[in-house]
């Protein structure tokens, strides 16, 4: 008896240690971290609300993470600064609101850590979001039609709606596909951090 | 040449049988429910498979999505047939080895049934669009409170065992069952806590995300899988472990290093460097264990090969403990900066990780099953044949899904890390291997399938009564 309450004690320690070590410990490291404000008094990161609250919802529930990374490796380290990601690393101050982490470990598409920066146009983001090969031809992203309603009679087309190239029709963006566009058009990284420099 | 073991003595057998009989109901209905859960997973699989090559297919059902039918399948597989098979195979080994009949007999069988539906109830929220978005823990979080009544149960079942235990010496599979039963629900409810709740800040949970994840395989699978290889091995073959103090060391230093790896799915990323030197240093430190536990099963199995061609339990296990110790070398080695530069964020990890999941962790349970099952169920199994069919379908699946990926995902991350190449010019490489993907995965499936129609003719009681083991050909002289 005495004999196994050692040996499961042994083995709690083990995991409770690593649970520390990796978790607790850079948990208390963060413990007074806050947003940096910069000299025109703007707080960075911002805190995502309204549209671009809704939209990361959607981004994880559609489970983008599955493919994309939202995490810029430092110079010298991979590519990523140089294809354009991002014009600095990432540090943990960047994920100070994000709940849940969706850094990601897949890049079978892009880095988005700065998506809204390097591509503004709504245009652009829900043509993509529709049909990807509309925007990027060869690319192997699932289409996200049901996020939006085809207009193929030309009366009566909202201004909303957006005119495919093939000239089949328009199609109109749900909320939720806006709020996902509101979403990945915040996704810019290009604030200064002190411990970030550029 | 090791000497024949002494007949066991008579009451020795009755107590197997009556052991035996106390796990019948549990551990079938665990092991039925993982083969259940196996096959969802791979028709999930296979649709994630096909969309990567071909993004049209099922792209309106919004509910099919890539993003949601991949998390779907990880999370069956891992939740429902790694996991219920784990437990089956726990329970059973546990029973066996202490010599004890199983506990809580009205208890365990009904965990059965809150498992299934914790597992059912979690993969229609991911396919609704309720995941947490946190990989590996996708989720809901109520699954928790589920699936952790269901570990009580069973952390009770086994301390009691443990604790009745009629043997005196533990038997180190016995040390990896109780490190198995202790870890997971801590893992699990300190992962879902530290990761889902504001119980960590920013990227720590990120962190607690990667020490869950990776101690799902390093502290849930792993030991339950090594208990298996340590306790089928020299019973397949009648002989003891090579050495005891081997198999200590390699118990121990498994506890202590592989808890500390999980951070090297982070390097590169936004977390302190230190953070990521200790999921280096302790993805290094596997060595140890790793090469312990290898040359001990090597030392063991020494001329002894010539089983693989009969035995299907030993095929399946030794093939799966081979799988192990590539799947560790491969590991730590991924870990150092230098490679992980390329190989981080491409397909290179998800061959990775399909080696530890279903070549070493998988491939495990298969032989378990094909040595527990007919002795719950008094039965053999019915053919010969399509034992042979599952084992040779699953390998050769696993190796073209593993020399595939492996190899796209390396070419991927060079490709990905000079500049002047247009992403989409990746993507378009990679191609060719993501249909070589599809393929292995059909050749698994099509394994899967027959060893479900297996299972399924056993449960039915449609074999010769049990006598002897079904063997893959005949012995010499038999």
């Amino acid at each position: 008896m005495n004999r196994s309450v050692t040996i499961a004690l042994g083995i709690m320690l083990t995991v409770v240690l690593s649970m520390a070590g990796l978790v607790l410990i850079p948990n208390w490291q963060f413990r007074e971290m806050e947003q940096h404000k910069d000299d025109d008094g703007n707080l960075w990161p911002v805190r995502l609300e309204g549209a671009e609250a809704l939209g990361r919802a959607e981004y994880v529930s559609l489970g983008c993470i599955y493919c994309h990374t939202q995490q810029v490796r430092p110079a010298g380290f991979g590519a990523d600064i140089d294809r354009g990601w991002g014009m600095r690393r990432t540090v943990p101050r960047d994920y100070l609101f994000d709940k849940p982490h969706q850094l990601g470990t897949m890049r079978t598409g892009p880095d988005l850590a700065n998506a809204g920066a390097r591509q503004p146009s709504r245009d652009w983001h829900l043509l993509h979001l529709y049909d990807p090969v509309i925007t990027s031809p060869g690319s192997t992203m699932p289409p996200h039609r049901f996020l939006f309603e085809k207009i193929t009679v030309p009366d009566r087309v909202p201004e909303r709606a957006i005119r495919l190239p093939d000239n089949s029709g328009w199609i109109l963006p749900t909320s939720r596909a806006e709020h996902l566009y509101a979403y990945l058009r915040s996704l810019d990284k290009s604030y200064e951090l002190p411990e970030a420099p550029q | 040449m090791a000497a024949p073991l002494p007949e066991p003595a008579v009451n020795d057998r009755v107590s197997r049988i009556q052991i035996d009989r106390s796990c019948r109901q549990t551990v079938v209905w665990y092991m039925a429910s993982a083969v259940f859960w196996l096959l969802a997973g791979s028709v999930l699989a296979l649709v994630a498979s096909v969309k990567m090559h071909a993004p049209g297919f099922l792209a309106d059902a919004e509910w099919l999505t890539f993003g949601r039918v991949r998390p779907a399948h990880l999370s069956t597989m891992i939740y429902g047939w790694g996991s219920m098979a784990g437990v089956g195979v726990l329970l059973w080994l546990q029973a066996r080895l202490s010599r004890v009949r199983l506990p809580l007999r009205l208890l365990l069988p009904v965990t059965v049934v809150i498992w299934n539906l914790a597992v059912l109830y979690g993969t229609v929220r991911i396919l609704q669009g309720a995941s947490t978005g946190i990989e590996w823990l996708e989720f809901p979080v109520e699954v928790l409170a589920f699936i952790g009544f269901c570990m009580g149960v069973i952390i009770v079942a086994s301390v009691l065992m443990f604790v009745r235990r009629q043997v005196k010496h533990t038997y180190v599979s016995q040390w990896y069952l109780f490190g198995a039963v202790l870890w997971f629900p801590f893992l699990y409810v300190l992962g879902v806590i530290l990761s889902e709740t504001d119980a960590a800040r920013g990227v720590a949970k990120a962190a607690a995300n990667w020490w869950f994840a990776h101690n799902v395989l390093g502290l849930w699978f792993t030991p339950i899988g090594l208990a298996t290889a340590y306790y089928m091995i020299p019973k397949v073959i009648g002989r003891p472990v090579h050495s005891y103090h081997l198999s200590l060391l390699g118990f121990w230093t498994l506890a202590i290093f592989y808890n500390w790896a999980g951070t090297h799915h982070l390097i590169g990323g936004p977390l302190p460097a230190w953070l990521v030197t200790v999921g280096i240093v302790g993805s290094m430190m596997m060595f140890i264990p790793v090469i312990t536990v290898a040359v001990n099963h090597h030392l063991t199995m020494v001329g002894h090969f010539h089983h693989l061609r009969t035995s299907p339990t030993l095929r399946f296990v030794v093939f799966a403990a081979m799988s192990y110790t590539a799947v560790s070398f491969q590991g730590s080695l991924t870990s150092l900066r230098a490679v992980n530069e390329v190989s981080h964020f491409t397909h290179y990890t998800i061959a990775h990780a399909h080696l530890g999941v279903y070549a070493f962790f998988s491939m495990m349970m298969f032989g378990a099953a094909y040595y527990i099952l007919p002795r719950l169920m008094n039965v053999e199994w019915h053919s010969a044949r399509w034992i042979r069919v599952h084992f040779w379908t699953t390998a050769l699946g696993i190796a073209l899904y593993w020399v595939g990926l492996t190899w796209a995902g390396w070419q991927q991350g060079r490709l990905m890390n000079d500049p002047n190449i247009p992403f989409l010019a990746i993507v378009e490489y990679t191609k060719p291997w993501l249909h070589s993907r599809s393929v292995a995965g059909v050749l698994m499936a099509a394994g899967h399938v027959s060893f479900a129609w297996l299972v399924w003719n056993l449960i039915r009681q449609r074999g010769a009564a049990l006598i002897g083991p079904t063997l893959l050909k005949r012995r010499k002289g038999a």
